[in-house]
């Protein structure tokens, strides 16, 4: 078993596949780090990357341009990150049971329009959809062991990357970043302070819905290459797991996205050992929650540990 | 539930002028009227929704709209097939108003529905039990074990501050992927050419209550469980603390409610009750597990519970509604172009509106508006008159 699991590791084939399943739930995280800054929970990415998985294989499969698929994957996917806001913001709507509706909405929504539009319920192969193209990088692709796994990819594995670099920057050090921490952190100190926390709201929903655009599309066209119903698989509500994990950042983001990642793709390669597969693709949730419990319990501590400093401090001045 | 603005409100006991006096409060209490009334329009908007998109897609639309709408009347199965329909969406109803007395947005029902139907499952095929006693343990162990589950996003929250409905969404896919497990490797008919499960031993069924029919007595049981739930609610102790609880934690907490444990027992009795739902529909319904894939009554009784303000009371109408509608669409589909799903759509739109204070709350914040208003003409009137009294007036306002 040990040599198994050491052999897999060393294996680029396995790496590979660690960068195509983290790259996804990477881009919804960062869209739920984003909009968490900003204060307000977007629950629906789920229904986002839905609908922008079988909007990119329609409008592809009409155009036969993957470029205008993506495109209108993610216009629909921001529009429902944007129905989100207005109906949290505008018309106080609980944000939670808002993101549940509107993933009903998808799922039932997205099997709806399949069937209207091919017969089949299950499954859009009959659409003769595109795919985002690979990219094979020249001389890294020639590095050994390295080469095989970072070059040849999705162009989407790429671009969550940038996406990191992207999201890191707006929160850092672009001035609407300050206001999403404001925002986020005190809405009634960031309205004192002459910003509008409904627009940076709004701001950082549209982002996640490119973001989970993105996703989706992936999921779709380079993931696999046909939509099926139910594609998400729950990548949504992982990220919104998975942004705890992070620690609100968008470094932290790549590492709470990998721990689903490499179960992930661990979980491909144990089925091919007979263990059973039910098991197996609960892995990767399971994690999540471990995960998810064990960054808490950390920050618990060291909160206990700077408030003990803190008070110690204190009443060694008073003594 | 930083989203959480409306004023909490809440009834603190039923009235004591007997029912007469309780129709004529509630028909005059316009507070409680008027957002009863935003549901009904909310539920005859998603069935007009429905209408206009069967229009949309349909090649034979009247057709198809004259299936949704009166198929579930014109068979005499039908009807018994909704009434058979409503008894999990009546369980599942029941459970989420529990949890959304407390607040909190817990959908680990969906888990213990199904594992409680796994375990039910485990008793009807292995246990050799009397008649009559045979289901009654299985929803027993059934409800034990769904309590259980239930317990786990409450003691994330309460422990670790996990958000309760993300932690609730993962656990429900380890508990689905580990109940299939459960039945693939130790309970599977491998004679059978599908997914089933080996079949039931004969004493696990519950009598039918018509002959020929597949209406079972599990209709009865899910009726026991909207009075029991209704009384847990609003008659005892404990429903009083999960209400207070819900209404505002840190008054419960200052009053000497030891918030922690209300938390863990409703959730306890919410998933007791969606195991209980799962054992009962293998017993009622099924000779044999033979779930392809997770039915998912959970997310139906998020809307049958919206629909029914929270009100326990009112789930059974509501679950009729949603089963109305279901069994519509189920005729529909069956009989035409449009794909069942879109009831999916329909329920997605409901919660939508429901979920939308400003638009429940639509008309009391109009009367509420109307009558600064007119507090504003009365004051300013006072104003001209003398303008200390105004001065007064206006500082006994604020």
């Amino acid at each position: 078993m040990i040599e198994f699991i050491a052999g897999v590791f060393s294996s680029s084939n396995y790496w590979f596949i660690v960068l195509r399943s983290t790259a996804p739930i990477l881009l919804v995280t960062l869209g739920a780090v984003i909009t968490e800054r900003a204060g307000i929970t977007n629950m629906a990415m789920e229904g986002s990357m839905l609908w922008a998985a079988l909007t990119g294989v329609i409008v592809s499969a009409a155009t036969g341009s993957a470029w205008l698929g993506l495109l209108a994957g993610i216009a629909v996917s921001v529009l429902v990150a944007i129905m989100l806001g207005v109906f949290a913001l505008k018309l106080d709507a609980n944000q939670v049971l808002v993101g549940v509706a509107l993933n009903l909405i998808a799922t039932g929504g997205t099997v709806f329009v399949l069937f209207a539009l091919t017969g089949d319920k299950g499954i859009s192969s009959s659409l003769a959809s595109k795919t985002l193209p690979t990219l094979v990088i020249p001389y890294v692709k020639d590095i050994p062991w390295l080469g095989r796994v970072v070059s040849g990819q999705n162009l989407i594995i790429y671009i969550s990357v940038l996406a990191v670099v992207i999201i890191h920057i707006i929160l850092n050090k672009a001035p609407i970043g300050r206001r999403m921490k404001a925002t986020g952190e005190n809405v009634e100190a960031a309205r004192a302070a002459g910003i509008n926390p409904n627009r940076v709201k709004f701001f950082a929903l549209v982002i996640s819905g490119i973001l989970a655009g993105f996703a989706g599309c992936f999921l779709s066209m380079g993931y696999t290459s046909n939509f099926t119903s139910g594609i998400a698989a729950g990548r949504g509500y992982v990220a919104n797991a998975a942004q705890v994990v992070a620690g609100g950042t968008a470094v932290g983001a790549i590492f709470a996205s990998l721990i689903f990642g490499l179960t992930d793709a661990m979980a491909t390669f144990l089925q091919n050992v007979g263990l059973p597969p039910e098991l197996i693709q609960a892995l990767p949730y399971v994690v999540t929650i471990l995960g998810f419990i064990i960054v808490t319990l950390i920050r618990d501590r060291r909160e206990l540990a700077r408030k003990k400093k803190l008070f110690a401090s204190t009443a060694g001045k008073t003594a | 539930m930083a989203a959480h603005t409306s004023s909490p409100h809440f009834s603190t006991g039923p009235s004591k002028k007997g029912i007469a006096g309780n129709i004529g409060l509630f028909f005059t209490d316009r507070d409680k009227l008027e957002p009863a009334v935003v549901t009904l329009l909310a539920a005859v908007f998603s069935v007009l929704a429905g209408v206009g998109l069967i229009f949309l897609v349909s090649k034979h639309p009247a057709q198809s709209v004259t299936n949704f709408l009166l198929g579930p009347f014109m068979r005499t199965y039908n009807i018994y097939y909704m009434m058979i329909a409503v008894v999990p969406l009546v369980f599942t109803g029941l459970a989420l108003c529990i949890i959304y007395q407390l607040k909190y947005m817990s959908l680990i029902v969906d888990s213990s529905f199904y594992m409680g139907a796994v375990v039910a499952t485990a008793i009807g095929v292995h246990a050799a039990l009397p008649q009559g006693v045979h289901p009654a343990v299985a929803m027993l162990a059934s409800g034990l074990v769904g309590g259980s589950i239930g317990l786990l996003p409450a003691i994330l929250k309460i422990k670790w501050r996990a958000n309760e409905l993300v932690s609730s969404l993962m656990l429900n896919y380890v508990f689905y992927f580990f109940g299939s497990f459960l039945i693939l490797y130790y309970l599977r008919d491998r004679n059978q050419t599908i997914l089933a499960s080996l079949p039931f031993k004969e004493t696990f069924s519950l009598p039918k209550l018509v002959e020929n029919t597949q209406l079972h007595a599990g209709f009865i049981i899910a009726a026991v469980f909207v009075i029991l739930v209704s009384l847990l609610l609003f008659r005892t102790k404990w429903g009083y603390e999960i209400r207070i609880t819900g209404a505002n934690p840190k008054f419960a907490a200052y009053a000497g409610i030891p918030v922690a444990s209300v938390v863990l027992y409703a959730h306890f009795i919410s998933g007791f009750i969606g195991g209980v739902g799962g054992a009962v529909e293998m017993t009622g319904l099924y000779r044999a597990f033979i779930w392809q894939m997770n039915p998912s009554y959970a997310w139906d009784g998020v809307i049958v519970a919206m629909l029914a303000r929270k009100n326990p009371k009112f789930v059974p109408l509501s679950a009729f509604f949603l089963a109305y509608l279901r069994v519509g669409a189920d005729f529909m589909s069956r009989r035409g172009d449009v794909a069942f799903e879109f009831i999916t759509l329909l329920q997605g739109m409901i919660i939508l509106i429901l979920a939308s204070d400003r638009i429940v709350n639509y008309f009391k914040a109009r009367r509420v508006r109307k009558a600064a208003l007119k507090a504003e003409e009365v004051s300013l009137k006072i104003e001209e008159s003398s303008p200390a009294a105004a001065s007064t007036a206006k500082g006994g306002a604020a």
